[in-house]
Order: structure tokens, then C-alpha cells, then sequence
């Protein structure tokens, strides 16, 4: 995975800001454009692909709206790191195929430092610091659905199977 | 050997996943007793994905689906999402479909859709209001969702049990919507740690079930994965009321002295009204704190706070007073039948003749989805379960929560006022 810009925010960053309810009628692309707006304004318009949000703790806090991760990921944005992350988003980010990682060093990276995020390896490697922080692994039935690029994918992949040898059941 | 002893949420999570007993930690797969979803995270987004895998769904029969997110509808995209609702249900064979009805926590159960034992998720945060009836509940995104619609299990980490335990007897004028500020100021946003949360207790017992309702809903604001209620006698009354089956649901109940991972003690008795300030619920404090602020709308909304409980809550404190001049005073009764009751025995009446302005049955200003929102700088009392910042409207807006009770006297007062003003 290559370095990205890390976007560091505080603890409890909630699902309404990450993906406002007036927009929630709205396709993906304006969603995204109002993520966060209400505690970064610029966030949206600087993000770059690659780039990582970096939160303390529980992070993705409040609604299940799936638009949450969703918007950050149609951003470009690679992976996010927090000291935790509210359940619920949890499952959310991983299941549309954007990793998140629970680093209990997190708050080590300062806004707009150069980050490489390995989740495969449990590892972020901080460019500018020169530091590698541990991450806690990510449960091996949720890192082959992270391989596979998300619930969707995997489901295709198992649905596929499932035709081939004429099982009945998934 | 022995087994070991489980908890309530163990032993349904245990009978889900098709095993004698679980232990927390583990990851287990469980089969889905029922699915339930809303028009925002439900059809609008499954059927596409549905579509694209060329899936069925697993069981029509044990889907069930409300809408209340999108309505009124009165824009075209809210027509459109409502549409795709209404269209989806006869083309998946789903019969359990209530438009227009109410909040889908407060209608699922009162439909007799749930009962003790059952293991259920909801395509919604506060999906663990089912807790209250026994049933192991949360609620998961859409993505998530299609998959129980196709392969009818989902994945979880069996939680430990945090037991909230509460003692004594709640004084006038306090509700279990004060209980659950109270815990979230204790526990803050993530003292759940996405953990199953049992409520007991005397002053649990003796609430009823829409109180427990409550309860439950507001789980997932400390951040746990559900909350629940053991099934008791107050429980097999409500469902025989509805018509539910599995009235032998009393047996759902954890071993004693099964393991807990927390034991926090709350004593009613001594428990004053609490008020949770911009924009957490976690800020919540015995509303002293903040008595006095002036309040431009007061709300009566939400599947948390306008179930006919709550409704009549706001009733005792207003019988015959009006809300001040100033003040927006909005009520938005958490379904038609709740609303219907209300009617019925005159509690709509005293809230209509205190000023109160009548919205759908539905989420309205809760969720923010519509041209309903709180606008800049407004101040809102409010009986739902969140404000964070801009969930309402305007980034600027000012949202405290409270008990209806709270709601309804600081409507009267035009400022933040203590409903045992009005029981002394
Ligand atoms: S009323 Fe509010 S909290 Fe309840 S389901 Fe609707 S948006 Fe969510």
C-alpha cells in the first residue's frame, strides 16, 4: 500500500458528521462532498486518494448509515486508524471494503504526516516520524472479506461457488 | 464436566448459532429469526445490491419492513425512495410491510413481531430496542443486511454482559430516559464497548414496557451492541396484548452467577432529571446544570420519546397549561396506533390545547432527513436519543436532551425547567 496524507481528528467522531442527514436523499458523490464538513469544512475538497483519517477514540460513532464509511471511501481515502472504533461503523467500513485498523498508539501521528497502513501486517509505518506503530490484527474471517474488496465481492465469490457444485446452501 | 453458567444474551446467541453454549470472545455465525429494515437502509439500497448478485432473499417471511425515514414524502426523492419500498416488498414476497405507520422500533413490536429468545437485527442504530422483549437485537448497514437477505446468518463476537443494575423507585417526574442520560454521563459514548447490556433491578421490574423500550433503544448511545431486558411478567402481558406467540418466554433467562464483565449500580430513588447538553449525550447532568437556558423548540419526537408512555408523561405536566409564546412546540407521536390511544383517552388533547403542533408519525426532525430541521442558532429541548452536531439541522443549532417529562415543562417555561416543579 502506498503513503498517504494523515487527516487526524479527535475521539467520538460521530456518523452525522461523516455523512449529514440532509444529504443522506442524495447519491454518493454530494454525500461526499459534505463529509465532515461540520468539524473540518476544507476536509472534502483536500483529500486526496490514498490519503488516511486517523481518529482516537470510537470512532464512527452513532447511526448504522453505511454512507458514513462509504463517503470517506469514495474520497479516496485508504484506510482509517483509530484507538477504537464504535462497532457498528466497524462492521460497516470493512464490509464495504475499507480497512480499519485499531492502533492504541494512534494518537502518535500528527495531522498531515506521510503514513503507510498495513492491515494485512497489523503495522503503520509513520514516513515523517520515522516511527511503526502495532495495530491490532483484524479477525481472519473479516480480513479474507477485506481481501476479497468487501461483503459484496465475497458474497459474488461464494454465490459463484455455490452454482458450481450445486449446494443448496451458501 | 458441568456447563458453564451463561448469560441471557450467551444462551440466545448459543440457540442462534445451533450450539449448547457460547463463550464470549468467540466468533459464532447465527441464523437470522427475523430481519428487520427501514425505507433508508433498507430496500433503496438492498435491491440494487440483490440485483447485481442475481440473489433471492433467504426467508420473505422473516423479513419485515417499516418505512418511516422518508416520510411525509414531499419531495420527489422521498417519493422515489418510499416508491422503491413499496415496489421491492411485493417483488421479494414480503408481507410484513407497515407504510406509514409509525417508527419502525415502535411498530415492530407492537405488531407482535418479537418475543423472548429471538435472535434479531435491524437494518438501524437503535435496532436494540427489541431488547426489551428478550430477544437478542442490533443493527447493522445495509451492506450487512444483504447479506443476512441472502444467506440468512450473520457473523458476531459473542459479548460479555455489562449488567446495569438499578435499585429503589423512581421519584415524580422521572423516567427511564433520565436512567439512560444518567448512564450515558457515567459511561460516556464508548463505555459499552460494543457489549450486551442487561437492565435489572427493583426499578427496572417495575417499568413498563415502553419505559424498558427506552431502555434498550439507547444502548447503542453508550456504545454498546444491545441492551436488554429479562423476560418477566410485565413482558408476557404485553405480548399477550399484541397477540404475540412464544408467551413461554419467561424461561429466557441468564444463569445465575453467569460471568459479567461489568456491574454498575444506579439507585432510582435518588435520582433527579437529567439534561444532556450540545452535543453528546454523554454531557448529561441533573438538570440544576442547566436550568434556566431558553429554549427556542421544545420536541416531543422519536422512537426513544414519543411512544404513548411518553406521550402521557408530557401530558401530566402540561394537563391545562400552555407553552410560551416563544416557543415551537412540536409533537411528533411515535406511531398511528400509539397516536390513536392517545386520541382515545385524551392525552392528544391536552397536548393539542397546550399548543402542541402535530408532525407525522414517523422520524421527522429526529433523523434530518426532511426540510423539517432546527435552523442556525436555534435551541431545542428535545426527548430523542442524539444530538450530535448538526444531526437536527444547522451546524449552529443547539440541541439538549431530556425526558418528556423535562421537554414538556420547559415548553411551559420557555426555558430548561424541572418537571417536579409541576408534582409538588
Ligand atoms: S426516530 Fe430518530 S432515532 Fe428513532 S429510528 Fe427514527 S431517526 Fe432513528
Amino acid at each position: 500500500m502506498n503513503s498517504g496524507r494523515a487527516w487526524v481528528f479527535g475521539d467520538n467522531v460521530d456518523t452525522d458528521v461523516l455523512a449529514p442527514g440532509k444529504y443522506m436523499k442524495s447519491g454518493i458523490d454530494e454525500m461526499a462532498r459534505h463529509c465532515l464538513e461540520a468539524v473540518e469544512p476544507g476536509f472534502a475538497g483536500s483529500v486526496r486518494s490514498g490519503d488516511v483519517v486517523v481518529g482516537r477514540r470510537n470512532f464512527g460513532t452513532g447511526s448504522s448509515r453505511e454512507q458514513a464509511p462509504q463517503a470517506l471511501k469514495h474520497l479516496g481515502v485508504a484506510a482509517l486508524v483509530a484507538e477504537s472504533f464504535a462497532g457498528l461503523f466497524y462492521r460497516n467500513a470493512l464490509n464495504l471494503g475499507l480497512p480499519a485498523v485499531v492502533c492504541a498508539d494512534a494518537g502518535r501521528i500528527r495531522d498531515g504526516d506521510r503514513v503507510r497502513v498495513d492491515p494485512e501486517a497489523g503495522r503503520i509505518e509513520n514516513l515523517s516520524t520515522g516511527q511503526t506503530l502495532a495495530c491490532e490484527p483484524i479477525p481472519a474471517h473479516l480480513m479474507q472479506m477485506l481481501r476479497d474488496g468487501g461483503l459484496m465481492p465475497h458474497l459474488e465469490k461464494r454465490l459463484a461457488r455455490q452454482r458450481e457444485t450445486g449446494e443448496s446452501r451458501l | 464436566m458441568t456447563m458453564a453458567t451463561q448469560t441471557l444474551s450467551q444462551k440466545i446467541i448459543a440457540r442462534a448459532a445451533g450450539r449448547k453454549s457460547v463463550a464470549p470472545g468467540e466468533i459464532v455465525t447465527c441464523r437470522v429469526d427475523l430481519a428487520m429494515m427501514h425505507d433508508s437502509g433498507g430496500p433503496r439500497r438492498v435491491k440494487p445490491m440483490l440485483e447485481k448478485l442475481g440473489a433471492k432473499v433467504w426467508d420473505p417471511d422473516k423479513i419485515v419492513v417499516i418505512t418511516d425515514h422518508y416520510l411525509p414524502a414531499n419531495d420527489d426523492e422521498s417519493r422515489r425512495i418510499i416508491h422503491i419500498a413499496r415496489e421491492w416488498v411485493k417483488e421479494a414476497g414480503v408481507t410484513r410491510f407497515h407504510d406509514g405507520e409509525g417508527i419502525c422500533h415502535v411498530v415492530l413490536p407492537q405488531k407482535g413481531y418479537l418475543h423472548p429468545g429471538m435472535f434479531v437485527v435491524g437494518g438501524d442504530s437503535h435496532s436494540p430496542t427489541g431488547g426489551a422483549f428478550g430477544a437478542y437485537m442490533f443493527g447493522v448497514g445495509a451492506t450487512e443486511m444483504l447479506g443476512v437477505l441472502v444467506t440468512g446468518e450473520i457473523w458476531l463476537k459473542v459479548p460479555h454482559t455489562i449488567l446495569v443494575d438499578w435499585s429503589g423507585k423512581l421519584g415524580p417526574a422521572v423516567s427511564a430516559k433520565d436512567m439512560m442520560l444518567a448512564l450515558c454521563g457515567r459511561l460516556g459514548l464508548d463505555g459499552g464497548q460494543y457489549q450486551a447490556i442487561q437492565y435489572a433491578g427493583d426499578a427496572i421490574s417495575a417499568l413498563p414496557m415502553q419505559e424498558r423500550m427506552t431502555l434498550c433503544n439507547m444502548a447503542p448511545e453508550v456504545g454498546a451492541q444491545t441492551g436488554l431486558v429479562a423476560p418477566d411478567a410485565v413482558t408476557r402481558d404485553f405480548l399477550e396484548s399484541v397477540g404475540a406467540s412464544g408467551t413461554d418466554g419467561e424461561t429466557w433467562q441468564g444463569d445465575p452467577g453467569a460471568p459479567l464483565l461489568a456491574h454498575h449500580r444506579f439507585d432510582a430513588s435518588t435520582l433527579e432529571p437529567q439534561v444532556a447538553a450540545p452535543h453528546s449525550p454523554a454531557n448529561a447532568a441533573p438538570i440544576g446544570r442547566h436550568a434556566g437556558t431558553r429554549i427556542d423548540t421544545a420536541y416531543i419526537g422519536a422512537c426513544t420519546g414519543a411512544k404513548i408512555e411518553d406521550l402521557r408523561m408530557a401530558a401530566r405536566v402540561l394537563g391545562g397549561r400552555r407553552a410560551a409564546a416563544h416557543v415551537r412546540f412540536v409533537v411528533a407521536p411515535a406511531s398511528a396506533h400509539d397516536q390513536a390511544i392517545a386520541a382515545r383517552e385524551g392525552t392528544l388533547q391536552i397536548l393539542v390545547d397546550a399548543g402542541a403542533e402535530l408532525l407525522a408519525n414517523s422520524c421527522g426532525i429526529c433523523a434530518g432527513y426532511g426540510d423539517d430541521r432546527l435552523g442556525e442558532n436555534e435551541v431545542a429541548i428535545t426527548s430523542t436519543a442524539r444530538n450530535f452536531k448538526g444531526r437536527m439541522g444547522a451546524a449552529s443549532s443547539q440541541v439538549y436532551l431530556a425526558s418528556p417529562y423535562t421537554v414538556a415543562a420547559s415548553a411551559i417555561a420557555g426555558k430548561i425547567c424541572d418537571p417536579r416543579e409541576f408534582f409538588k
